[in-house]
Order: structure tokens, then sequence, then C-alpha cells
């Protein structure tokens, strides 16, 4: 029974992370820019495909296709925020979000196009298949390499919010933009690098995805409400927010679907009706 | 009594007639006659269409519907198809359990629709954009989910079918060329349409285009807010209620999709294609979305996908009133050269 | 003398700042009151806790003898507390006499009818023309709100708030951005408001202040510094290098 819950409990921590990682860029961009990205997930698909791509075209190895996913698809957001993005800051949000929808059909037309409807196989290197002993119990090798990327990435990302001076022009634009732009911080750049970096982070984690999350052309659909359910329920702007969030959601969708299958997905709507009733401003939120 | 005490104050006022005249008012132009008598036309000149004809209709009042909270109130929802299905399984369920009469059942989808709006609107008055954005999103993805496991009532991915429907008010029988179903549709649509044209024209509908253009400033003139979004979803969640169970009763089948979020999404589009905040911009895109997604999409399901994308990005970025805003503006132009 | 209305130990803090400590005013009906103070000292954020879009984190609000801190926005509009915007805040879609007709309706508890026109609300429709006229607004009746110079805005913004027929008016920099000609003109309006009306007004030109001030609180830091009688006010060496060091300063 506990080895049950507690392996439940790993795997919701594995796929909670998974979720975090890619949601981050979201909470960002919707704390610093006010802009409802519903395409956001269209960015992790990136990832994931760019990835795959480069594994099955070019022979690249998994664990160096990845740190590519990261830039390249980093890249595309950059272009599409000085492009497109950036003249919708100003934009309702019901603009914001319609335009987005569009780029999120634009996307997955695309990927059905190149790439075909079905889902993509991935091969994993040898050592991350397979289960690792730890404490007694028989956990996923792969999982645990997932929990481990994001924990460095959590912390590195720590480190650069609080630590470096983009870091603080980020946290200043965040809390008054106008403020921002007064000191001399160029919020433009700000806004760029921010988006680019929550889109590469995004990719990467659609990337490393693939296994748990799997990855086809519906995927922005499928799991968008999952992101905006961690930066809802989170509170856009913050990085600990959405991190207590989507760990939440991870264990509980991933319990739900274990122990009552019947009610399966139900449960996760459930709950964030219930978290957004509650919390209208989400967790740790300050703007709703 | 009271027209002579008006018009003394307007003789005091030198109050232009024409000034009152252009205050909402609900009489019937020109242009909206022609409008109406097109889809009674179409019924005589393309009797092969007729199917499609009817699911123009259905969804041009459902798109209706969505105008009034978004275009009207400035309340944003991705989750409308949760009473269009819900008025869907109503009208479907009760005939399949043997009552097929078709008036009291779209009444009853209607209902539902209602009761289940009004229980949600109090969760989507609160809090901001985002928030409304996540429970309705959150409501449709419920329903779908709860319809979905629940198949031993709706059937599930299979959908419900034996909707069988008897004869409308007793005398026309549904036939297999959707005729009846047609002019059903219509009527069904044209009643509604013109109850709500006066409902947007009211002082209550002024009250929507206020809270939709200063929601900072209602409250400070006295109006509670709540209470009137409360009020105009309960009605639009009605609305879409009987458009879905038009459309149960019509094509007899219901599916899961009339709850899947893929519908709510070319719900909006079809709004902002047409303009929202004019009524007729709900049934123009509605008309326009369809004619082509059902040449266009049977040529090619991805293509369809992308530029349907495409569009929705260029109407938000460059012609955000949409078609009608287009005319409009057309329209203002002309008249200008005019004079 | 009536109190129309009165604050008791009115307070607002933000996590670490206080906007507004321990305000405490009485204001008797037909008041002529101006609240003055550098910027920053929290003369909105007062005008937001007596209207209630702040909730205040410790003190009371009063209307007459009612007690009203927990009382919604519209239900203190309802009771005759109105208030205006320093930015403005209108209706931008709207056109001015649709505005106007809106707010008169909302104050007629009208606004809920659904089965009738606006166009047929004769009544209503003559009394905003008259509001309009009164405020040389009738030649824009027709013009949509974000078509409108600033100025006229201003005027609209007076206008909204006078079609619900307050009891107590609270004015937040009424004159702010219009030119000295217009805003002298603006405030004979408001002069020219029945004498029972009370009115709260926030103003930093001076001249206006004393032209139409019978009372004037000088507010600074979020406290109220002191109260007086115009002529008061205008002596007091406090005010003066309140004003003055920030001149210097500035």
């Amino acid at each position: 029974m506990i080895g049950n819950l507690l392996g439940v409990l790993f795997d919701g921590i594995a796929y909670g992370s998974l979720l975090f990682l890619i949601s981050i860029g979201l909470s960002v961009t919707m704390g610093l820019m006010n802009f409802v990205n519903l395409a956001h997930g269209a960015f992790a698909m990136l990832g994931g495909y760019v990835c795959v791509s480069l594994m099955t075209r070019l022979g690249v190895p998994f664990l160096a296709a990845l740190p590519v996913a990261f830039v390249a698809t980093a890249l595309v957001g950059m272009v599409l925020e000085r492009l497109l993005y950036q003249r919708l800051y100003r934009a309702s949000h019901l603009d914001q979000v319609l335009f987005s929808i569009g780029l999120t059909f634009m996307a997955i037309a695309a990927a059905t196009f190149v790439f075909g409807p079905t889902q993509q196989p991935v091969s994993l290197p040898e050592f991350l298949r397979g289960q690792v002993q730890v404490l007694g119990l028989d956990l996923g090798a792969y999982r645990l390499f997932l929990i481990a990327v994001v924990i460095a990435i959590t912390l590195a990302l720590g480190y650069l919010i609080e630590r470096t001076r983009f870091g603080a022009q980020i946290r200043a634009a965040v809390d008054n933009p106008q403020a921002s732009a007064g000191l001399g911080i160029n919020v433009n750049r700000v806004f760029a690098l921010t988006f680019a970096l929550g889109s590469g982070l995004a990719g990467l984690g659609g990337a490393l995805g693939i296994d748990v999350l799997g990855l086809d052309p519906t995927f922005p659909i499928k799991y968008m409400v999952y992101f905006l359910l961690v930066v809802a329920v989170g509170g856009a702007g913050t990085i600990q927010g959405p991190l207590v969030a989507a760990l939440l959601l991870g264990v509980f969708d991933v319990a739900g679907k274990y122990y009552v299958p019947e009610i399966g997905a139900f449960v996760i709507y459930a709950l964030m009706v219930v978290l957004l009733i509650l919390f209208p401003a989400g967790l740790y939120g300050r703007r709703a | 009594m009271m027209g002579d005490k008006v018009t003394t104050l307007l003789k005091q006022t030198h109050v232009q007639p024409a000034t009152l005249r252009r205050l909402l008012h609900d009489r019937w132009q020109a242009l909206e006659v022609v409008f109406w008598l097109l889809p009674l036309a179409a019924f005589f000149l393309f009797p092969d269409y007729l199917v499609l004809g009817s699911q123009i209709l259905i969804v041009g009042l459902f798109a209706v519907s969505l105008d009034l909270i978004l275009g009207y109130a400035g309340i944003v929802s991705l989750g409308h198809a949760a009473f269009f299905g819900i008025g869907a399984y109503t009208a479907g369920l009760l005939a399949v359990q043997g009552w097929g009469e078709p008036l009291s059942g779209l009444l009853a989808g209607g209902a539902l629709a209602a009761l289940v709006g009004y229980a949600v609107s109090f969760l989507v008055v609160r809090g901001g954009d985002l928030s409304r954005l996540m429970v309705t999103l959150g409501i449709g993805l419920m329903l779908y989910e709860a319809a979905n496991k629940a198949a031993f009532i709706t059937g599930g991915v299979d959908g419900l079918s034996g909707v069988e429907m008897w004869k409308l008010l007793g005398l026309f029988e549904f036939d297999l060329y959707g005729k009846t179903a047609y002019l059903y549709s219509l009527a069904v649509l044209f009643g509604c349409f013109v109850m709500l044209r006066r409902l947007v024209n009211s002082p209550f509908g002024l009250s929507l285009r206020g809270l939709r253009e200063g929601p900072k400033r209602m409250p400070a003139i006295g109006a509670p807010v709540r209470r009137r979004q409360v009020a105009i979803f309960t009605v639009s969640a009605a609305v879409a209620g009987i458009a879905g169970a038009l459309l149960a009763q019509t094509t007899q089948f219901v599916g899961l999709d009339v709850l899947g979020f893929p519908r709510s999404a070319e719900l909006l589009i079809m709004l902002v294609l047409g303009g929202a905040g004019r009524l007729y911009g709900a049934l123009v895109g509605a008309a326009v979305f369809m004619l082509a997604q059902d040449y266009l999409a049977g040529l090619n399901p991805a293509y369809w996908q992308f530029w349907i994308g495409l569009l929705l990005v260029v109407i938000v970025l460059f012609a955000r009133g949409g078609i009608m805003g287009g005319l409009e503006v057309l329209y203002a132009r002309l008249g200008r050269k005019a004079k | 003398m009536t109190v129309a209305l009165r604050t008791q130990g009115l307070s607002k803090r933000w996590g670490a700042f206080q906007a507004n400590s321990d305000i405490s005013l009485s204001f008797p009906v037909g008041a002529r009151h101006a609240l003055i103070g550098p910027n920053g000292a929290g003369k909105t954020t007062f005008i937001n806790l007596l209207t209630g879009v702040y909730a205040p984190s410790a003190g009371e609000v009063f209307l007459g003898e009612e007690r009203i801190t927990d009382l919604p926005q519209h239900q203190r509009v309802k009771r005759g507390l109105t208030r205006t915007f320093q930015i403005n805040t209108l209706f931008p879609g709207l056109t001015v006499l649709e505005s106007v007709v809106l707010a008169i309706l909302e104050r007629k508890g009208m606004a809920g009818l659904w089965h009738k026109t606006v166009a047929s609300q004769r009544e209503e429709s003559a009394e905003a023309w008259e509001l309009l006229k009164t405020l040389h607004l009738e030649r824009d009746a027709d013009t949509l709100t974000r078509s409108l110079p600033y100025g006229k805005q201003r005027l609209v913004e007076i206008a909204l708030a006078l079609a619900t027929r307050p009891k107590i008016l609270l004015l937040d920099e009424p004159a702010a951005g219009i030119p000295a000609a217009e805003s002298a003109e603006l405030f004979s309006v408001i002069a020219g408001l029945p004498r029972e009306v009370t009115i709260l007004f926030i103003e930093h030109d001076m001249e206006l202040v004393f032209r139409f001030a019978e009372r004037i609180t000088v507010l600074v830091g979020g406290r109220v510094l002191t109260e007086g009688t115009a002529a008061q006010i205008a002596v007091d060496p406090r005010v003066k290098e309140v004003y003055l060091g920030e001149a210097q300063h500035g």
C-alpha cells in the first residue's frame, strides 16, 4: 500500500515537475507582459519535434538534442515576440486569447502537415531506461532524471532571478514596467529575452516530456488547460506559485487516474474550479 | 399628460429629434428585412441544402448567445459549448425516453441550460479575465469528461441515437429532406432573435454595454454589476441551450462534440469573424464560417485549420471589427462621399 | 448642524506602506470642503475608502447615522454618495448622451428594463439633454466619448456624477488638465448646485480652492495635518512649509 502510494507520489512529482518546467515561461509571460498566451503549449510541442527530428533524421543522441531544442525554441520565441506578440501587449485579454488560439491552430496544422498525426516515438539512451533502487524503492530512471533536471533548472532560475542584474531587471519590470523604463531599464529587451527564455524552457520541457506526455500535433490543445491551470492557480509572475501548483496538479492527476480511473480527468478540472473559487488571484498570486 | 410634459421640455430645450432617434431603438431597418428574407429565399432556392441550412441557423443562434455575453457585456468565455451540450442532451434524452414533443423539449433544454448557467455565473463573475477564462474552460472540460464517462446515459463517444421526434405542433412531420427542420429552426431563430434584439436595445442592453465599456464606472453610477452579469449569463446560457436542443431534434442525434472545446473555440472564431457586439455579426460570422468549412474542410482538414488560424491572427491584428466592422467603415465612407 | 458624511479612524495600508492613517473627519450637510496636500498624500485613497472602492484596514465610514463601511460601491451611490475620478473613467464606446442616459436610468432603478427600448424613455432622455445643456455639451451628444478632446471628457466625468443626483459629491481633481477659463466655468456649475448638496473636492489649483472652499483639510503623508476655514489655512505656516518646501525640492 505504502509502496503504491509512494510510487504514485513519485510519478506525480515527476509529472508535476515537467508541467512546471513548461509552465514557468507562461507564468512569466502572463505576469510580466500581462499576456494570456494560449499558444504556449505550441512552443513545448516545437521543442519536442526539434528533438525528434534531430534524433531520427540526424542521428543526434538524446542528451545532445535537448539543448538544441531549448535554443531553437527560444529563438523562434524571440522572433515571434518581436514580430507579433509585442503588438498586442496593450490589447484586451480577449484579443490575446483569440490571437494565441489562431497561432495554436496554425502550429497544429503545420505539425500535422510535416510530421503526420501520429504519436512520435523517442528512443531514450540506455542508462535512462529501466528502474533504479532508491531507499528500497524501485523508481523509474527516466523520471528520476526528469526531476533532477528540473531541480537543477529551478535552482539556476532562482539564481538568475535573485542574484543577477538581468534577474533584477525582470523583477523590476514585473513590478512596475513604467517605473523600470524610467530607471533606464530597456523594458522591450527584457520582455524579448524573458519571452525567449520562457519559450526555450517550454521547448526543453516538451522534448524531455515526449516519453511522459507524448508528442503529437494535438499536444498544445491537450495540455493547454494544464499549463493555464498551473499559472492561474499558482499565480502569474512568480516561480514558487506555479511550482507548488504544478506539483499539486501532477500528484492529484496521477493519483486520480490511479485510484479512481472512472472519474479520471474530472478530478483535475473540479480541483481547478475549487481552487479558483478559493483563491481568485492564485495561491501566491498578485495579479488575477 | 406625459406627452405634454415632454413636449414642453423639448420645446424649452430645443432637443433635436434626430438625437433622440439615435438612442437605442428597435425600428426595423430596410437592410434587416432583406437579411431575414434571405434564409426564406434559400428554402425555395436550395432545396437540396436544407440540412446544411438548418445547421447554419442553429449555429447562428448559438453564436448570438455568445455575442450577448462577449460582445455586449464583455464577459470572456472559453466554454460556452457546455450550455449548448446541456440543451442538446436534455432534448435528446427526453426523446429517447419517449417524450418526443419538439417545443416542450426545446424549452426543457433551454431551462436546464439556464439553471446550470445561473449556478456557474456566480463563479464567472468573480475575478478578472484570466480567472473567467479558466473557470469557463474548466466547466466546459469537466462537462465533457462527465458526459464521456457517463456513457450509459449519453452514449459516450458513440453518441446518443434513437432521438425520435413527434410531429411539430402535431401537424408537421420531420421529413428526410429536412424541410420541417429548416423552417422549425428558422422560426425558433427568428423568434429568439426578435426578443434579444429588443433586449440589447433596452435600458438593460445599455447597461450591458456600460459594463463592457466602463467596468470601473458602472458601480460608480450605482449599477449592481454582478446582478447584471449573472442575468445576462443566464439568458445567454438559455439561448445556447435552445440552440443545442434544436440541433438534437433536427439531426436526431447528439454527439459528444457538442460539449467539446473545439466547438467553443470555433464559436469564438465565428463571432470575431462576423464582428462582436452587433447581433447580426454573430449570424454573418456563423454563416460565412459554416459555408467555408463545408467547402474547404472537405478538401483538406489540415489546410482548413491552418487558414482559420491565420485568419484569426490577421483579424485580431488588423481587422478587429470583423466583417460587420468592415462593412460599417465602408458604409461610413460611402456616406461621407455622398455628402 | 447635521453631519452628512463622517469617518472615524479611517486607515489603509498596503503591505508596509500606510496610505491613510487614522483619519477622522466630519462633513456637515451643505459643506463646501476642499482636501489638499502634496502628491502621494493619500487624497485619492481617502476618496476610494469613502466610496467603497477599497476596504479600510481600520476605521469606519458613516453616511449620516448609517454605518456604511461594509457597503458595496453601488449601494453607496444609491444612498446619494457619488464621486468623480481623477483619471477619466468613462464609457469610451458610448456616446455622451447614451452615457448620461444610462446614469439616469440607473438612478431611477430602470436599467433592468429589458422589454422597452432606450429611445422610448423620453423623460430620461429629456433630463439627460437638460444636463448636457448645463455643461454646454449638447453639440457633442452623439459623439462617442473616446472621440472627445480631454477637456470635454472631463465635463462628461462631471455629468455622469451629476446624473446620479448626489446628496454628497466627491470630486477628485475635477479641473485637472483643463485650461483656467474652462475650469472656472466648471466650478461655477458645481457652485450652482443646490445648497443641501455636500461637496468635498480634491484640488491642486489653489486659486480655485480658495475661491470655492469654505473649509479646507490638509492631508500629508496619509494623515490630517490640519483643518480650518479657508482664511485660516491660507496663513497657516505649516501648510506653507509643506507646499513651499515641496517647491524647493521640486
